[in-house]
């Protein structure tokens, strides 16, 4: 008999030869910016967009963080990082805070129409984002937070809350029953529940979706173009008007340096929290 | 009434109170700006809101506009792939990485990072990637091999899929992330007992594993199918709705006759027939999950 | 316990924003604009560094994309906000839609005492004023109907400047058989369009150009001449390379300017790629008016539309207004940026050649009545006019509709639009 480490062999090869193949293209574009980004814009210029660089600089990452043209002023990408900064960590934490509770209320307090409520918010996140602007300018001009990062807060926290509420209650849904049970018997209340019980257990869930919120508020355009004034524009913003500019020399290896420094948070928290990222999944925030 | 008696009701009522602040966000602004953009539908309203009622004229106009009809054919090949390579894809890996692979974290890592990035830098790499001139067809030119010849983009029958591949690039493997844990999350005993009925291989797979994944399924279905009907970032970034018409989508079609084309009574037209068309495919979907979930 | 720690969290940004929002400062004019980079953004840089003179802080809004609307789409949110920028770059008809809704200033006191009505030609000030009130001031005048060539390849292929359509074919035939690509373009729907609207000019004239695509009278854009347009661009279509599609103007330039093409046919703003490359305007490259439109200019003017805005804002978007008007910001200004200014006393001491010829034309053609808006660019018909052009003359251009369809394609647009 052939030994079974052998007979294993071929399809290992195979499997791992399959799944080199899926990296390469996954990492294809990362490397096509990143090569592209270290190169003088002559060596872009002539040669091939795969060849890696010839002569290295780091000219064009300086530029597009402290001195590429983002308007009338050269500032680089650098005074809008802090505005997306506050803007994403709380909308980040209210969205979140209010997923949970919403979450914990529809898996474990149903009341009487819990399941077309969750239906609600669940069909929300189909909304097409371009009917939104018009109507969400009107509010946001009454409540006085016209070009406010308030403002941008509050339009990110609500359209983050169909996810954010979908994330807690799936999790919660699998969440023992019996546990819940005991603690009502043993007197605790509606918070006293929350906190003592469900919260403490819900790191991997927390995780999952602060990464989903963190990642979608970050990379927000429209909205942050639309509802941001001079003083809160996000970094998207200034991504979009170094790269978009109508005239003037494309300088290609800044744009690329630019997009990847605009993309850093989240490929960091990507990088970094992948791993509870998955775990965070495998422990049922998006299973039913 | 005592105040035992207070507390208790007040504890009845919380997680109605809890929950009614953001129900009330929902309501308003979602469900509020939906009534809001079917009232602008029937107005004649050009380049903001106005009141003056038009009837259905913009839906008249909307229809024998063949713009309108590229953009919902597009979106029905667009979406209908998309979500099907994702699925099938992010399966696949899933699969494959759970054959107790050497550096699971690495790979994984790497086939997630797409989705860290937003569409606009998605669209751009890949617009670069793709472009004959500059991209893969001219480096595979200069290894020798100048037969070679992708320039899909550049194609009006072709280009709709480049939006197919930089998109499943985008999301494939998030996608996998929720089939991995779905995979994981089957219990070993189940698996123990069918290979006991003899179950192997892709039987094994077919007929118990993957009927086991349906709520991971059902996660994925509702994050593709959002992105699917809202991919606008995509467009603009990678062909800008071209070559000619080729790539417009009802989300392109959407804004610029909102925006660019001072047109706001059909973009709102065409906006309330696209959210008809998803709550017909979608709400009995999400019936038919949630609620044969509660008695399953 | 952790909710509370979020909490605080949440009540410490809450007062770092209540600290951010009561920052107070100097009197500041939002201005909101799309030139983000280049010569364009270093042109207004003059504008901003004049204001700080008199006391007044420039406050920059720049949002690029898609030749300004994506600005347009921010305007509509600030303005519905009850938020508006004090001014904002516009470009025609958008002008006129705006001055619709009833939302803009009235500079007609500045404009008097400056004497503008008489320094700006009347047909720019068609898009400046509305109800015979000044709204809006013109920065500069582009024109569109330009041929952008390679002097090196022209000198290399004996091709003299072409005056004709059959010259023009002649010669671009001549570079497609010495191997290079004749016509360098950008098939994006805009870049088209512009193509179009000199091929438009050059087979009808003025008069038929103001008919069919002013006026947008049915007869001509149903006639013989319109036909003759859509199959001239079929023709200039074989001198395209085939990757043109989706192609930036300003790679279309490169392309030019390395000599991998001979013409480029697009406003003068081309000219700013020329120069950064350091290139010489009459030695490196060659200007010319597109053949058989010699005594026409077609233009698109920047303008900054002014809002209503109260108190001492008022008194700063005046300021702002007059120094934009200033003859020596204005000669500055489109020397940076490619354009020629707006007002036709400004003298043409530093411009080139190609400037010098741009004022020169400007000046003939308003007064020979021949200064006429560029439908590409919005300053001949309102904006869901142009993107019905634009839908067809792409469509066409792409080869999904053939010339009988596209005729008729047009007509409907124009007719559902109207």
């Amino acid at each position: 008999m052939v030994d079974p480490r052998y007979s294993n062999l071929l399809p290992r090869t195979l499997l791992y030869l399959v799944l080199a193949l899926f990296v390469a293209f996954y990492l294809m574009p990362l490397y096509v910016m990143l090569a592209n980004s270290f190169k003088p814009l002559a060596e872009i210029r002539a040669g091939g967009l795969l060849s890696p660089p010839e002569d290295w600089t780091v000219t064009p990452w300086l530029a597009a963080w402290s001195s590429a043209a983002i308007g009338v002023e050269a500032t680089g990408l650098k005074p809008y990082f802090l505005n997306s900064v506050w803007m994403v960590i709380a909308a980040v934490a209210i969205s979140t805070l209010l997923g949970a509770l919403n979450g914990y209320v529809l898996s474990k307090w149903r009341f009487h129409g819990a399941g077309l409520c969750f239906g609600l918010m669940l069909f929300a996140c189909f909304i097409p984002f371009q009917i939104v602007l018009i109507p969400m300018a009107q509010i946001l001009g009454m409540l006085g937070l016209a070009g406010t990062v308030s403002g941008l807060v509050l339009v990110h926290v609500i359209y983050g809350l169909s996810f954010t509420t979908l994330f807690f209650r799936n999790y919660y849904a699998s969440f023992p029953d019996d546990l819940v049970r005991a603690a009502l018997i043993d007197g605790a209340g509606f918070f006293t529940l929350f906190g003592r019980i469900l919260l403490p257990n819900s790191g991997p869930v927390i995780v999952v979706t602060v990464i989903w919120q963190f990642t979608n508020i970050w990379n927000d355009f429209l909205f942050g173009v639309s509802f941001a004034d001079a003083d809160s524009q996000p970094l998207t913003v200034a991504l979009n008007n170094l790269v978009n500019s109508s005239t003037g020399v494309k300088e290609y290896n800044v744009h690329f340096a630019g997009a990847i420094l605009a993309a850093f948070p989240t490929l960091l928290v990507y990088v970094l929290a992948g791993r509870y990222f998955v775990r965070g999944l495998l422990s049922g925030a998006v299973k039913g | 009434m005592s105040a035992e008696g207070m507390a208790a009701g007040l504890q009845r009522l919380m997680p109605r109170l809890v929950f009614s602040p953001s129900l009330s966000l929902v309501l308003i602004f979602i469900y509020g700006f939906i009534i809001y953009s079917i009232y602008l539908s029937f107005t004649s309203s050009r380049i903001l809101p106005v009141n003056d009622w038009a009837g259905l004229a913009n839906y008249l106009r909307l229809f024998k506009l063949p713009h309108w009809h590229i953009a919902i054919r597009n979106l029905a090949v667009f979406g209908s792939l998309y979500i099907t390579f994702c699925i099938a894809l992010g399966l696949l890996l899933a699969i494959l990485l759970d054959q107790k692979i050497r550096l699971e974290g690495g790979i994984r890592a790497v086939l997630l990072y797409p989705m860290a990035l937003s569409f606009i830098v998605t669209g751009t790499a890949w617009k670069w990637l793709l472009d004959p001139g500059i991209g893969l067809e001219h480096s595979v030119h200069l290894l020798g091999f100048t037969n070679f010849h992708f320039g899909w983009i550049k194609d009006g029958g072709l280009a709709i899929y480049t939006l197919v591949i930089a998109a499943v690039w985008h999301t494939s493997g998030f996608v996998m992330a929720l089939f991995l844990a779905g995979l994981r999350g089957i219990d070993e005993e189940v698996l123990k007992a069918a290979r006991i009925d003899g179950a192997a291989g892709l039987r094994l797979y077919t007929r118990i594993v993957i009927p086991q994944l349906r709520p991971a399924l059902f996660s994925a279905v509702i994050v593709l199918t959002h992105l699917a009907i809202k991919s606008y970032d995509l467009v603009i970034a990678l062909t800008g709705g071209g070559p000619g018409r080729a790539t417009e989508l009802p989300a392109t079609f959407m804004y610029s006759y909102t925006f660019t084309r001072n047109q706001m009574g059909i973009g709102a037209a065409a906006a309330v027939i696209m959210l008809m068309t998803v709550a017909a495919v979608m709400i009995p979907y999400l019936h038919a999950e949630t609620d044969g979930r509660r008695h399953g | 316990m952790r909710p509370t720690i979020l909490m605080r969290t949440c009540l410490a940004v809450l007062f770092a924003w209540c600290l951010i929002a009561t920052r107070a400062g100097a009197v500041e004019v939002e201005v909101l604009h799309w030139w983000t980079a280049g010569g364009e953004a270093a042109a207004l840089g003059i504008l901003k560094d004049r204001l700080k003179e008199s006391g007044i802080d420039w406050k920059d809004v720049p949002v690029a994309g898609g030749g300004g609307t994506q600005a347009m789409t921010v305007l509509r949110a600030r303005v519905t906000s009850g938020n508006p920028p004090v001014a904002v770059q516009m470009l025609g008809f958008d002008i006129v839609d705006w001055a619709e809704l009833g939302v803009l200033a009235d500079l007609n006191e500045t404009a008097a005492a400056e004497h503008w009505d008489r320094v700006i030609p009347a047909a720019i000030q068609r898009f400046s004023k509305a109800d015979g009130r000044w709204i809006a001031v013109p920065v500069d005048v582009h024109s569109v109907n330009w041929v952008w060539a390679n002097q090196a390849l022209l000198d290399e292929l004996k091709i003299a400047q072409p005056r004709t359509w059959k010259d023009f074919i002649a010669a671009l035939k001549k570079v497609k058989d010495s191997g290079r690509i004749a016509l360098a373009h950008g098939g994006q729907p805009w870049q088209d369009a512009t193509l179009f609207d000199s091929v438009v000019m050059l087979t009808g004239g003025p008069d038929f150009y103001r008919q069919a695509l002013i006026d947008l009278d049915s007869e001509a854009l149903d006639s013989d001449t319109m036909r003759e347009v859509f199959d001239r661009m079929l023709v200039l279509r074989g001198f395209v390379d085939d990757n043109f599609s989706g192609r930036d103007w300003n790679l279309a330039t490169a392309m030019v300017i390395r000599g991998e093409a001979a013409f480029q046919v697009m406003g003068d703003w081309v000219k700013g790629e020329f120069i950064t490359a350091g290139k010489v305007p009459g030695k490196d490259f060659a200007c010319f008016r597109f053949p058989g439109t010699e005594n026409t200019v077609l233009f698109n003017s920047d303008q900054f539309v002014m809002f209503r805005v109260g108190g001492e804002m008022r008194e700063a978007q005046l300021k702002l207004a007059t120094a934009i008007m200033n003859p020596k910001f204005q000669s500055a200004f489109s020397v940076i940026k490619g354009s020629v200014p707006a007002r036709t006393d400004v003298p043409d001491a530093d411009f080139d050649a190609c400037g010098k010829q741009g004022m020169a034309d400007l000046a003939r053609a308003d007064a020979a009545g021949t200064l006429i808006g560029s439908m590409a660019h919005g300053h001949a018909a309102p904006a869901a006019v142009k993107n019905a052009f634009y839908d067809v003359i792409t469509a066409h251009f792409n080869g999904e509709l053939d010339t009988e369809e596209a005729i008729e394609e047009l007509l409907d647009a124009v007719e559902s639009v109207r």
